[in-house]
């Protein structure tokens, strides 16, 4: 029996996407990215030189990333300026997005990735790492291939795909899992895992299959935004 | 966009062609750039706006909040203006301390709203001496491309104007999932308009575009709203350390009620 | 293996890579083509059987050699780019170049025209002025410059601005073909760097804006067909 989402959606159904590269002119690389109300926007800066000098690496560009939320982003204001939780999942996105860049054409210098959420409807870091590899893409970095990012979850007993934060503040039953992934785009490389909640060990490989097929669908909202840019 | 500081012939190029009335984008020199608002930031702000003024794009975000009136004013409500000058629109941004555009810029605006007298703040009260709505309005640049003042100041206007009142909780705190249908308590009559005059050798410009305004020698803003008729400037900073003459000065006071109907006219199709 | 800074560019990326239909939009990790025949340049790399894009931009097949142009994204400097850069600091061996990249420049002091020696320097460059120089060589201290060379050396008037480095090849266009015309039709000098920056100096301040329009245009309408005709056509109305 099918099971019955707050908004109506199927099981492993994706909120409606929306993705746009461009967006900011002065920026080397830009995009927006959404799942539904959650926006993420995404500027690429470099390879550009790093201060101070002595964190310059000689071998290679070094990858920075910041991720945080606009203050009136969420329903209680979020004081601006940097907290815990957006230094931690500046660093989980960098990891998220490290795996397909190849930076050491570019010694001594930095890649700036600023990725900031201007709606927030669960999932921000999912949209974020999805638009912050479209910017790196149309900032013409060398990469082996997109990263792709969802957030699986669970209603109950049941896993379902990109929730909103109604369905994660949902207790009923089991009680919320936020399950947030990545993965390079065509290949079984996962470059983001990270769990909250209560799943079990035997569902792990059920996650990953739903998780592949969502993000074949997010490449491909990623790959048209791409290839739309010459008009 | 680029952090290569302006070359020493092309200050003396502009210089030229600006005191000849001339611009490399074709308008003349007190006009502004195509303007554009609309209101889809986010849904979680009470009020919210995106400007853009040519290539430059400010989103403006308002929140409620409940708080304790201030000392000072203890039967209004609370104004706070703040935002952030993210490394997102500009290359020339860094993260570390603001610069001082940074710290100016949301100054600026919050002179302007709270000097107009645009928001009725007495009637933000909801428990007197005890409880009452703090309005914060937050800037955020997406791109700069010059005078970031200005569009932010419309932002800021238009998001006021587009923001409903949250509802109250039985345990008096801010309900924002059930918004009432009552918007701010804003003048009917006026809002303020920012102009920022940018000094170029011996020209006047309104609205630079980054390459413009990283020529100028010193910039004058005026917040303005029109009471009954009258124009009033209801803030005025200079900013730069290249003098403004007597002459300079009255020119541009002048100029300024004329500026101010033209640029409201351009918004007055936003509202 | 040669480093990939110190290769000599083919800087003539001709109207037909821009514009024509065959060429194809491809993003990284895209297979461009498969078969063992091909040989994958700049971009691009084989995978298997595959040719794979290493990078967002514009797939080009030129015989078997397949690259990927980039149409979007920051300056890379090169070994024998003409590039245009302003002064921002005078040492004791030279001046060092702003060229918008993420190292800056050196000119050596025995770059001047004439003979200065250490205390005369900003006779010859001060902080704020312009030159056209080439990239001599790129290395881990910085990105050496020189002016020997046509049309190289400092620019003593008119004005520079910016526009997106990938787009140098169609202002420039086939074998020089469009930045001619422009300047035929404005009477200005113009010079186009690699890094983007432009130099125009005209007799008349109707010219130089005149030009510079002409060069945003071209910069913006990269990808249309016919673009020639398209600002013969402009020019004639303008």
């Amino acid at each position: 029996m099918a099971i019955k989402r707050l908004d109506g959606r199927k099981q492993h159904e994706l909120r409606k996407m929306f993705a746009k590269v461009g967006v900011i002119p002065n920026a080397d690389g830009s995009a927006v990215f959404a799942f539904g109300e959650t926006i993420a926007i995404a500027a690429v800066y470099g390879p550009r030189l790093l201060h101070p000098q002595h964190m310059q690496n000689p071998a290679t560009g070094i990858l920075r990333v910041n991720y945080d939320l606009f203050s009136f982003s969420v329903s209680d204001r979020k004081k601006p300026g940097s907290s815990r939780r957006s230094q931690e999942i500046s660093k989980m996105t960098e990891h998220a997005l490290a795996p397909v860049l190849d930076l050491k054409e570019f010694p001594n210098t930095v890649l700036d990735v600023q990725i900031y959420i201007l709606q927030a409807d669960a999932g921000t870091r999912t949209a974020g790492i999805n638009a912050a590899s479209l910017a790196l893409a149309h900032a013409g970095i060398p990469m082996k291939d997109l990263v792709c990012s969802v957030a699986i979850g669970k209603q109950d007993k049941d896993i379902v795909v990109d929730l909103t934060k109604a369905e994660e503040d949902f207790e009923g039953g089991e009680g919320p899992t936020d399950f947030p992934l990545a993965k390079v785009a065509n290949s079984d490389e996962y470059t983001l895992l990270q769990l909250d909640g209560k799943i079990s060990t035997s569902l792990v490989k059920e996650v990953l299959t739903i998780a592949e097929k969502s993000c074949r669908e997010i490449y491909e909202v990623q790959k048209k935004a791409l290839k739309e840019v010459v008009n | 966009m680029s952090t290569m500081e302006p070359a020493s012939i092309t200050i003396e190029t502009f210089r030229k062609i600006f005191e000849a009335g001339k611009r490399f984008d074709g308008r003349k020199l007190l006009d502004f750039r195509e303007l554009y608002i609309d209101y889809t930031v986010s849904k979680n702000a009470e009020g919210s706006a995106r400007v853009k003024l040519g290539k430059t794009e400010v989103v403006v975000g308002v929140k409620l909040t409940i708080d304790k009136p201030y000392p000072d004013s203890m039967e209004k409500g609370n104004l706070m203006v703040s935002g952030d000058f993210l490394p997102l629109a500009s290359p020339r941004i860094e993260h570390g301390p603001p610069k001082f555009v940074a710290i100016e810029t949301p100054r600026l605006v919050d002179r302007a709203i709270r000097e107009s007298g645009m928001i009725d703040l007495k009637k933000l009260v909801i428990t007197p001496g005890e409880k009452v709505w703090t309005v914060i309005i937050d800037v955020y640049p997406i791109n700069d491309d010059g005078n970031l003042v200005d569009a932010a100041t419309i932002g800021a206007v238009v998001a006021l104007k587009n923001a409903y009142i949250p509802g109250i909780t039985e345990q008096g705190t801010a309900d924002y999932k059930h918004r009432t249908k009552n918007k701010l308590p804003l003048s009917t009559e006026t809002y303020p308009l920012s102009f920022s005059f940018y000094k170029v050798g011996k020209a006047i410009l309104l609205d630079p575009t980054r390459e413009e305004e990283e020529i100028a020698d010193v910039r004058v803003s005026f917040a303005l709203s029109k009471w009954n008729k009258q124009y009033m400037i209801n803030s005025c900073q200079k900013t730069g350390d290249t003098p403004l003459s007597k002459e300079e000065i009255e020119r541009i006071a002048e100029l300024l009620p004329k500026k101010y109907d033209e640029l409201n006219e351009k918004l007055k199709s936003f509202l | 293996m040669v480093k990939i800074s110190e290769r000599n560019t083919n800087t003539d990326n001709s109207e037909d890579a821009l514009v024509s239909k065959k060429r194809k939009i491809v993003i990284p990790g895209e297979v461009i083509a498969s078969g063992e025949d091909f040989l994958p340049s700049d971009g691009a790399k084989r995978l298997g059987n595959d040719i794979v894009a290493t990078k967002f931009g514009l797939a080009e097949e030129a015989g078997r050699v397949i690259k990927v142009i980039s149409i979007t994204g920051a300056f890379i400097p090169r070994r024998n780019n003409v590039i245009i850069g302003r002064v921002i600091n005078i040492t004791m061996n030279g001046w060092v170049i702003d060229i918008d990249s993420a190292q800056s420049g050196f000119l050596p002091i025995d770059a001047s025209p004439r003979f200065i020696n250490k205390n005369e320097m900003d006779q010859f460059l001060c902080i704020g002025d312009v030159v056209v120089a080439k990239i001599w060589s790129i290395n881990q201290r910085g990105i050496d410059l020189s002016l020997d060379g046509n049309g190289l050396g400092k620019l003593e008037q008119g004005f520079i601005f910016r526009v997106s480095p990938n787009r140098v090849p169609r202002v420039i266009g086939r074998e020089g073909s469009m930045i001619s015309l422009i300047k035929e039709k404005t009477n200005c000098d113009i010079t186009v760097g690699q890094n983007g920056w432009v130099w125009i100096c005209g007799s008349t301040m109707e010219d130089e804006i005149k030009a510079r329009k002409a060069v945003e245009m071209v910069t913006e309408k990269a990808y249309v067909e016919g673009l020639t005709e398209k600002m013969e056509a402009w020019f004639q109305d303008n």
